[in-house]
């Protein structure tokens, strides 16, 4: 018998290294885009960009505080819409087997696939034509339902792994379903769920396409939802296609603010869940 | 008072159209322990779930026949107050992972939503913890998460919870089979005293462990009973074949 051990070891070995070499080449361009966005980002940061209003063009100075409350607003709106229904869909799913629920999860996932600039159209067709103007309002129901998907699914996924043995605890000690539901099951999954809506909110928060016909975006500062806001995308897409290079710079300045923000909360969301795991 | 605590009469149940427990009759006399014996899959599970109505949960549960809690119809009960009235505690311990210790013994008053007095937690508390033999070991900790607790512990916390109900009885699902020899002691002995005040029904496959702690024995098989007779009767004398070949252990 010939051993080849010598050779089994050889290829794993080159496995191995080709597994990392492609690791790097994935990373590299990672990399640069946020070498990129600190080095130009972080000489725009300064207490104005935060505390101040945009400046005509020409003008230096100014800040983004619009488009800062404004994203806010927005996301605020995308929450408290996507999280309740998000979470009632998401206990369905996970409780209810049989067609009518295996329909709703292909819809769930469809609707995870569907580009953002149609789901910015749909929110132009039944929020911004009937009320007859751009609003955070329409531009957070847009968020709002491009997030709907990610609370669905989080809160499904999380739901399934809670023990059987739990709940029938709670209904052998003669809880009601519902409370079952929402006092033991729903406590237990609590930090799967949160960490889904924080990456949620991570994804929706640079959406720029669904904005561009709903919130719209607003120089001045406006806490009216009814009425166009700014956003960070926003100011972002507008500034880098201006030929003023304050605004260049300033579009760089939101842009590191906005990557912080996204990195942050899902560093956060991933903590919980390794967290969890372990 | 009724002259049985509990009247099983001709009851069967299934899952999707398939009987696993056929025609079953038992009358359990108040404050006894009743083993439930026999091999593996011939109900005894499915049986005691229809006691508390846990088997209806199951999605395509069927049951029929008739079974009275001191004389009253537990079909024709709800079946949360019926639960109430008939605790359970189940193969694998289970506290309730998000709640603490003391919140864990009063959990089924906090999840049906029944308000109580700071005194009158107080006091459920210690009394259930005493009567499930925790209570000199948690006193210290009672703010503490009860998956901290080691197995046996567990499990007698989730006897606690039962029994601060007020249960008129108690099912146990081999109650100790995930537990080490010690924490298995512990429990049997619990068993010994609790029957004094409750009603104890305890499914095992350890057969030295029915003939410990329990009154009467009733031996399953293929969903039938058997044979139910007082365990001491059973043990020496078996009137069954087939409930002395399991005894001996020929099968099982
Ligand atoms: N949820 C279910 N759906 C369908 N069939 C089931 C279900 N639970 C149990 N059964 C079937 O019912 C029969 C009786 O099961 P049961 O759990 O009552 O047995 P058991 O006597 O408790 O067994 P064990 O000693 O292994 O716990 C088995 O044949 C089992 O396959
Ligand atoms: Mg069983």
């Amino acid at each position: 018998m010939r051993d080849n051990t010598g050779i089994r070891l050889l290829k794993d070995r080159v496995f191995k290294s080709i597994i990392i070499i492609f690791s790097f080449a994935v990373i590299i361009p990672l990399g640069l885009i946020l070498f990129g966005i600190v080095k130009n980002g972080i000489s725009a940061i300064n207490w104005d960009l935060f505390t101040k209003l945009p400046t005509p063009p020409g003008e230096a100075g100014g800040g983004i505080l619009n488009s800062i409350v404004g994203s806010l607003i927005l996301i605020l709106i995308a929450v408290l819409l996507s999280v309740p229904f998000g979470i009632m869909l998401g206990i369905f799913l996970s409780e209810n087997k049989g067609r009518f629920a295996d329909v709703l999860g292909i819809l769930v996932n469809t609707l995870q696939g569907v580009p953002s600039i149609v789901i910015g159209i749909v929110a132009y067709l039944w929020v911004v034509k009937p009320l007859g103007g751009f609003s955070a309002l329409s531009g957070g129901i847009a968020l709002g339902i491009m997030m709907l998907p990610i609370v669905i699914k989080s809160t499904e996924e999380t739901l399934k792994l809670i023990p059987f043995s739990l709940k029938e605890a709670a209904l052998g000690l003669g809880a009601s379903y519902v409370r079952t539901m929402f006092k033991v099951v729903l406590p237990a999954g609590f930090s799967g769920i949160l960490s889904g809506i924080l990456l949620g909110i991570a994804r929706i928060a640079g959406e720029t396409a669904p904005l561009l016909f709903t919130a719209f975006g607003n120089p001045y500062l406006n806490l009216n939802i009814f009425k166009p806001v700014d956003s960070l995308p926003l100011v972002i897409f507008n500034y880098s296609m201006s030929p003023y290079d304050d605004w260049h710079r300033i579009a760089w300045g939101a842009s590191f603010v906005l990557v912080v923000m996204v990195l942050v909360l899902n560093i956060i969301a991933r903590l919980r869940i390794w967290r969890n795991m372990s | 008072m009724e002259k049985y605590v509990l009247k099983v009469i001709d009851l069967s149940a299934g899952y999707s159209g398939n009987w696993v427990v056929k025609n079953v009759s038992m009358d359990v006399p108040h404050n006894k322990a009743i083993a439930i014996m026999g091999p593996s899959g011939c109900g005894k599970s499915t049986f005691i779930r229809c006691i508390n109505r846990m088997h209806e949960v199951v999605p395509g549960a069927s049951v029929k026949g008739k079974i009275l809690l001191e004389g009253e119809d537990i079909f024709e009960m709800h079946p949360v107050k019926l639960r109430r009235r008939v605790g359970m505690v189940f193969q694998r311990p289970n506290p309730f992972p998000t709640m603490n210790i003391y919140d864990n013994v009063l959990a089924g008053y906090i999840l049906n939503g029944i308000k109580l007095k700071k005194e009158e937690k107080d006091r459920i508390v210690e009394q259930s913890l005493k009567n499930a033999f925790l209570w000199d070991e948690v006193k210290a900790s009672l703010y503490k998460k009860g998956t901290f607790l080691s197995g046996g512990q567990q499990q007698r916390l989730c006897i606690a919870r039962s029994l601060a109900m007020n249960p008129n009885i108690l099912l146990l699902d081999e109650p100790t089979s995930a537990l080490d020899p010690k924490a298995q002691a512990m429990i049997e002995e619990l068993i010994t005293e609790l029957k004094k005040t409750v009603t104890i029904i305890l499914v095992t496959h350890n057969r030295a462990q029915a003939a410990r702690v329990s009154d009467y024995t009733a031996f399953m098989f293929l969903g039938e009973i058997i044979e139910f007779d007082d365990t001491a009767k059973m043990f020496t004398a078996p009137k069954d074949k087939r409930t002395e070949e399991y005894l001996t252990g020929k099968f099982g």
